[in-house]
């Protein structure tokens, strides 16, 4: 079979499965969307390469499957770079594929010529320059396989435009060679004797689960580990969902802005095991004083995780799944009464600071959210951007399910949301889609209103206006003596924005109108935007300074309501 | 869990590499942006075409090496990588001294090149240039002795180690990944 190299792409990607590609043409990669009309797959235009990327990601994160991305040479591929990044961090399988000058040209300067491989070593799992079209099918299989392998990442293959040119003989590459590759580790059955043990002998159990539960599917197994043993749930930003925030064990987001009961009971823990999660810093404040009563047992797949913030007095090196699988009958039944009953107690106490429980007549973020909770049933996909709305979703939307929130946790990348969302819809396209996002990042990547509009994107738009780049003027206020510099940001309307776009929109000034907008926007079959224009200086709690204990607490102060105290905001 | 410099250690490792373009590159970048502190690098053909082997001393403490190992296991074009810090070994080192000498001191220099059983591989009139081979504190030693002459060129090429005994492992070993767990 004779095929040029832009038909090959499309060959591999198509064999193995790939049916939805975001993208933005150009010079170095036109052979490429000069081949794509002949095969079965769906492309998506997106207004800037970076949400392009974003768009793979959100797609991705909902599909579990590969999010394919395809750009051109030099500056689509550089405006690539922070939606690779993102992904790297976040453990998200995505196929970039870039056009490249032609080889004859390489390392000249050329027009539009960027060492792309140079560029994006660091954002990827790995990447490839293509330089001979013989090697074109084998490469972009392994950059599939590596995507979506192990711990999955981002795999940029660079293709340099007269290989998409060439013509060869085509074989799909049945075999995979790389021998220095070796994504799959067995469970270690000693390893796993002596975590039951641990868990056995445990008084005051925590679990920490994080984004690995849900990359393995593993979300039976933590609830059934939990309930067998009696272990309350602590979850990452990027674990929400691992196990229903409404199920009795859970405790709910734990680390910088987590939920007070979450973060007391991991320092008061005496076995702490932490699945499918990496003791990021957000998570674990300053790691010396980091649950310094507990016996560490850490499953993860990635062997370099494993000892790299919080030694394991146990290691597990294994696929989540697998290893709770084979943790579970060893696991004894256990009921911690005293310990859920310190728990409950500290939960109590943080109900009274809690801001809900605020007499307010202003509209105040954490009351939308809990109310999209409450309008939506929960049964939607939450997608937020980054900053203080971010934070708010993660503690008032109550996560019911893997998969269900998608955010960038840890590049904290402004403007993934809306393109992350309308990624998540063509992964999903009969569930509701919710972008949630702050009044900065919603203006990093708004252009891609022009993608929601093209594609009749369904996707409901909230956005939270505080006037700020709420979360950096927190910090000011916090730390920089209310030096607002940099911070105060203005909007344009969006209402007549999204007009503009064809997209039905409302704004939202007062607290009695949330309920009945939202409703209008959920029901409502086609895209629709809102912007809440919320109080202006209202401060994410609890809070961890960066560098401390992670139960060393700023809280919401208590203050004199019209009715007597009540949680300041 | 913080490190502390005063219990740092120097180490030895070995890794296996696909002789494939960029991998030397990835390699490099991998050490600079995890803050590795490499002492000193060397690489070449081992006994598998398409398979470089690497060797390169760290300074750190046990679990910064168990990080940058498990890192550098990760990288795909990465064979095989080995620990042989606190393993029998062989590590030896190649260096080359231009050495100023005049009538005087060429006899001196001459003996000390023989007593390190070093060779005289360029001879000019007011320099000498010697080519050493051994472990690192016999270079050292010889470098310190030949300073005083003094020294106006050198190049060392870092020290390459090999285990001792016969069972030799040719870098495609499946089983390097537990090695630090
Ligand atoms: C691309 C990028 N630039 C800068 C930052 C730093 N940053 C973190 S949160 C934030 C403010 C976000 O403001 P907004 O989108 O209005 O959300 P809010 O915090 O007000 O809810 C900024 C600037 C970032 N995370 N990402
Ligand atoms: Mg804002």
């Amino acid at each position: 079979m004779k095929r040029t190299g832009a038909q090959i792409v499309w060959e591999v990607l198509t064999r193995e499965g790939v049916d939805t590609v975001f993208g933005h043409p150009g010079g170095a990669i036109l052979p490429v969307y000069d081949a794509m009309p002949a095969y079965p797959v769906r492309h998506i235009l997106a207004r800037h390469e970076q949400a392009a990327g974003h768009m793979a990601d959100g797609y991705a994160r909902v599909s579990g499957r590969v999010g394919v991305v395809t750009v051109t040479s030099g500056p689509a591929a550089t405006n690539l770079v922070t939606a690779l990044a993102t992904a790297m961090m976040d453990s998200i399988p995505i196929l970039a594929i870039t056009g490249q000058v032609p080889t004859t040209l390489l390392g000249n300067d050329a027009f539009q010529e960027t060492d792309v491989t140079g560029v994006t070593q660091a954002v990827t799992k790995h990447n490839y320059l293509v330089t001979d079209i013989r090697d074109l099918a084998r490469v972009l299989r392994e950059a599939l396989y590596i995507a979506q392998s192990g711990r999955p990442g981002p795999v940029l293959v660079d293709i340099c435009k007269d290989v998409l040119n060439d013509e060869t003989d085509y074989e799909f590459p049945e075999k995979l060679d790389l021998p220095g590759y070796r994504p799959f580790a067995g469970v270690d059955m000693q390893a796993i004797e002596a975590a039951a043990e641990l868990i056995n002998q445990a008084q005051r159990p925590v679990i920490i689960a994080g984004h690995g539960v849900q990359m393995a599917h593993a979300e039976n197994e933590l609830r059934q580990l939990a309930e067998k043993a009696h272990i309350p749930v602590a979850m990452t930003l990027l674990g929400l969902g691992d196990i229903p925030e409404t199920h009795p064990l859970s405790l709910g987001m734990c680390g910088m802005h987590g939920e007070a009961r979450a973060n007391k009971a991991i320092q008061a823990s005496d076995v702490l095991i932490g699945i499918g999660m990496r003791f990021d810093d957000r998570v674990t404040g300053d790691l010396d004083a980091f649950a310094p009563h507990a016996k560490v047992i850490h499953i993860e797949l990635d062997p370099a995780e494993i000892n790299k913030n919080v030694p394991a007095d146990v290691g597990i090196l294994a696929d989540a799944r697998e290893a709770l699988q084979a943790l579970l009958p060893k696991v004894q039944p256990a009921e911690h009464r005293e310990w859920m009953a310190q728990i409950e107690e500290w939960n109590r106490e943080s109900q009274e600071r809690d801001i809900l429980n605020a007499e307010v007549d202003e509209l105040i973020p954490p009351m939308i959210m809990r109310e999209l909770w409450h309008v939506t049933q929960g049964d939607v996909i939450m997608v937020t951007d980054v900053g203080q709305h971010q934070m708010w979703e993660a503690q008032y939307f109550l996560h019911e399910r893997p998969r269900q929130l998608l955010t960038s946790g840890g590049l904290g990348t402004m403007g993934y949301a809306l393109p992350a969302a309308i990624g998540a819809h063509f992964a999903a396209p009969d569930e509701t889609v919710w972008a949630v996002v702050g009044d900065g990042g919603f203006q990093m990547t708004i252009q891609e209103l022009g993608t929601v509009m093209q594609e009749k994107v369904p996707v409901k738009i909230a956005i939270i206006n505080n006037g700020f780049l709420g979360m950096v003027r927190q910090w000011q206020e916090l730390f920089y003596e209310k030096n607002y510099a940099g911070t105060p940001i203005l909007s344009p309307d969006y209402v007549k924005l999204a007009e503009a776009y064809g997209i039905p929109a409302r704004l939202v000034t007062s607290q009695e109108d949330v309920s009945a907008v939202l409703k209008e926007a959920h029901e409502h079959p086609g895209p629709f935007l809102i912007e809440f224009q919320v109080k202006e200086e209202v401060n994410v709690y609890p809070m961890v300074e960066p560098g401390e204990a992670i139960d060393n607490l700023i809280r919401r102060r208590i203050v004199q309501g019209p009715s007597g105290l009540q949680p300041a905001w | 869990m913080t490190h502390d410099p005063s219990t740092f250690h120097k180490y030895t490792v070995v890794a296996w590499l696909e002789d494939k373009p960029g991998v030397l590159s990835r390699v490099l970048s991998l050490f600079r942006r995890r803050n590795f502190n490499i002492e000193s690098l060397a690489v070449g053909h081992s006994e598998r075409p398409g398979v470089s082997r690497l060797t390169f001393t760290v300074l750190g403490d046990d679990r910064m090496v168990e990080q940058a190992i498990k890192q550098l296991d990760k990288l795909v074009n990465v064979l095989r990588v080995e620990d042989i810090t606190h393993k029998p070994a062989v590590r030896r080192e190649m260096a080359l001294i231009r050495v100023k000498v005049n009538a005087q001191t060429r006899p001196e220099v001459m003996q000390l090149v023989d007593i390190y059983r070093a060779h005289i591989i360029d001879v000019s009139m007011d320099s000498l240039v010697v080519q050493a081979v051994g472990n690192e504190e016999r270079l050292n030693s010889l470098i310190d002795l030949l300073s005083n002459f003094p020294i106006t060129e050198m190049v060392r090429t870092g020290p390459v180690a090999m285990t001792r005994g016969a069972a030799g492992k040719n870098g495609n070993g499946k089983h390097a990944r537990r090695m630090a767990l």
